[in-house]
């Protein structure tokens, strides 16, 4: 099991040829993912890492199918991009860039939920099953099989926490990242309830940051579920009005504290821990 | 991105939403010529913070003399940390009843989300649930003449006001699309005899979609002048008031670095998120901002995934070269080519650390006792 992908998942490049997109297609094909074929246009015929590269998706659908598509693609082109692969039957597309504009977002959101397209990010690591496929950017050697979820909006302290997990023994079914931007194609209810129906999995990470209101709206779920849920959260020490970073980390009008998201998910019956290395013996007690 | 008022209120005119007469001016002697022209003027700081009213940012004035004695008290008042540098002079005009509205992203909808309320020109968040007309927009839609028709009658608008509402509906939500705006707020929108005028104008600007501005989009720095120098680099920085500076990679790790030295006791002196796959020397051009902020030490907490350990680490051999560093690091590596990064930074003297814990204790001890 695991959720969104697994081995038997055929994934796409788009941007393959870049710098970024060469140099993590080289990672994941090291980490066993099944690559089928890469897009760059103009560059179609070529190869990288042996994975050869084709001018439109249309073309390497054609050629061998896909399931799921990983971008690197530059912000401005982005929504072509994931349209191009949306409109061609891809299912799952993975949005690795950051700094897309806000109603490029929206636009592609719309166009998935009408098609039942699942779109991970934008600016996001990617997702990770662990043993059996990684769509993204998170270094290789953190992850173990096993069977804790992780659902994070923050990239580099999902790998802390990943990290911290497979230290202490404890492996994960799936690990994704939500993305760090206001407008992302997935929240953490839509994650946790995959978490909830996945027989692998039995207990569930999260990692949320200030700003917005997707734990709280999280919380809601996690009283009607059945696996434990530890939580984590950053920014606990940032002042109001100021922009950590994510778009979407920032306290306005009182609105996405840390103190409230504390409350609404300790309240929802979640083990929040106050600093990330709490997180494996909170998973342990609750297991 | 925030802009003034005034530059909301151009973008306005120019996309067909009316707004009362009026002009900006920078000093008192120019408010009383344009007063001159007006009669009766209203005259508004221009500063980016709410409750501007409440702070006494805004005055009535009945002729120029008046304008002008009261703009010279307007002007360099502390508002709310903001100083006043402009004043719009407004046409004073007739006001029957005062309305909301705004449209605004909502994330978790992934939507547009358009705000109305009969009860306008105070803060939203101060208005009852049920007197909010709250809808959403889908984008391959767009705001239809029925969306608008519904939102209007929602209002109570009648006559020429629900035509002009309805119209302006239509505009507000053009803008919001061509400006690729995250908030327009017209707050109030004010029912003038027969006509719809916006007082009032908020308007957010998605700073990622600055390469497609339309032509004229006026632009506002927000930004310290260090601020400002690491966006230019690709770093996102937030000045603090501590004395331990921080580099971290990934806007998550950075908050939770700051949060960890809190936890031990220290104080941050700046937030700064060096990104995914900064390059060594984009990396060292950080770690020079950090030197100018004069810190009792520098923490750096790398969990390398697109971000290469080893570039890092020869960002501080770079920086080491050319300009020296003067204060302590305390440096946390793992991840991507972890093991070459602690190679090359232990060639230059500097041990690191693979437990954030141990590397952010370290770091508070030396700023507690230097």
């Amino acid at each position: 099991m695991a959720i969104i992908i697994d081995e038997s998942t055929r994934v796409l490049v788009q941007g393959i040829t870049g710098n970024q997109g060469r140099f993590h297609t080289r990672q994941m094909l090291e980490y066993g993912s099944n690559i089928t074929g890469g897009v760059s246009p103009g560059k179609g015929g070529q190869e990288v890492g042996g994975v050869p590269v084709y001018n439109t998706v249309a073309e390497a659908m054609a050629a061998g199918g896909v399931d799921a598509a990983v971008l690197f693609i530059p912000a401005p082109a982005v929504k072509d991009a994931a349209f191009e692969n949306m409109e061609n039957g891809v299912k799952t597309i993975v949005i690795i860039t950051e700094h897309v504009p806000v109603h490029d977002a929206m636009d592609i959101m719309a166009y998935a939920a009408d098609k039942g397209i699942t779109v991970v990010g934008p600016n996001t690591f990617g997702l990770i099953s662990p043993g059996k496929c990684k769509i993204g950017i998170m270094p290789n050697q953190i992850y173990k099989p096993g069977t804790i979820g992780i659902v994070a909006r923050s990239g580099t302290l999902s790998y802390e926490i990943a990290n911290s997990l497979s230290a202490a023994g404890m492996g994960q079914s799936t690990v994704i990242g939500l993305g760090g931007d206001r407008i992302v194609g997935l929240s953490f209810v839509d994650v946790l309830e995959r978490f909830e129906a996945d027989a692998e999995t039995e207990a569930v990470v999260l990692v949320g940051e200030i700003g917005g209101n997707a734990e709280e709206v999280a919380s809601d779920y996690i009283s009607k579920m059945t696996k434990p849920v530890v939580a984590f959260l950053a920014g606990k020490s940032a002042p109001p009005g100021k922009r950590m970073g994510h778009a979407g980390a920032i306290i306005e009008r009182g609105m996405g504290t840390y103190d409230g998201k504390v409350a609404a998910l300790s309240g929802s019956g979640a083990h929040v821990a106050r600093l990330p290395w709490e997180v494996p013996e909170l998973l342990k007690k609750a297991l | 991105m925030k802009l003034f008022e005034y530059m909301g209120k151009e973008i306005f005119a120019h996309n067909g939403i009316k707004v009362p007469p009026g002009k900006v001016a920078a000093g008192p002697d120019e408010v009383y010529a344009i007063a001159a022209e007006l009669g009766e003027v209203v005259l508004k700081s221009q500063v980016l913070s709410g409750g501007r009213g409440k702070a006494g940012g805004i005055k009535f004035a009945d002729s120029p003399d008046e304008a002008r004695k009261l703009a010279a008290e307007l002007f360099g008042t502390d508002l709310k940390g903001f100083k006043t540098e402009a004043l719009l002079v407004e046409k004073k005009i007739r006001i029957d009843k005062e309305l909301y509205l705004s449209i605004t992203l909502d994330g978790s909808a992934r939507k547009p989300v358009l705000i109305a309320s009969a009860s306008g020109g105070m803060d939203i968040e101060e208005v009852p649930e049920e007197s909010i007309v709250k809808k959403h927009i889908d984008p391959e839609v767009g705001v239809m003449p029925h969306f608008c028709r519904e939102v209007v009658r929602r209002l109570g608008l009648a006559g020429n006001v629900a035509k002009e509402g309805a119209d302006l509906l239509t505009k507000l939500y053009q803008v919001f699309k061509k400006y690729d705006c995250e908030l327009v707020e017209i707050n109030p929108l004010v029912i003038s005899g027969e006509e719809l005028i916006a007082a009032d104008s908020k308007v957010n600007i998605d700073d990622e979609a600055r390469f497609r501005y339309p032509a004229g989009t006026p632009i506002v720095e927000e930004r310290t002048a260090l601020e400002k120098k690491a966006h230019e680099i690709g770093v996102s920085y937030v000045e603090l008031d501590g004395n331990i500076a921080v580099m971290a990679n990934g806007a998550g790790i950075t908050m939770a670095t700051l949060d960890i030295i809190e936890h031990f006791g220290g104080k941050p002196r700046n937030f700064m998120d060096a990104g995914g796959g900064a390059d060594s020397e984009a990396t060292a051009q950080a770690i020079e901002i950090l030197i100018s902020t004069e810190p009792k030490v520098i923490l750096v907490n790398i969990f390398g995934g697109i971000t290469r350990c080893d570039e890092v680490a020869r960002a501080f051999v770079r920086v080491r070269e050319s300009a020296g560093i003067p204060v302590p690091v305390v440096i946390r590596l793992s991840g991507t080519n972890e093991d070459e990064g602690i190679a090359i930074l232990r060639g230059i003297g500097i041990e690191s650390y693979s437990d954030v814990r141990e590397a952010a204790a370290k770091a508070v001890e030396i700023a507690a006792v230097s």
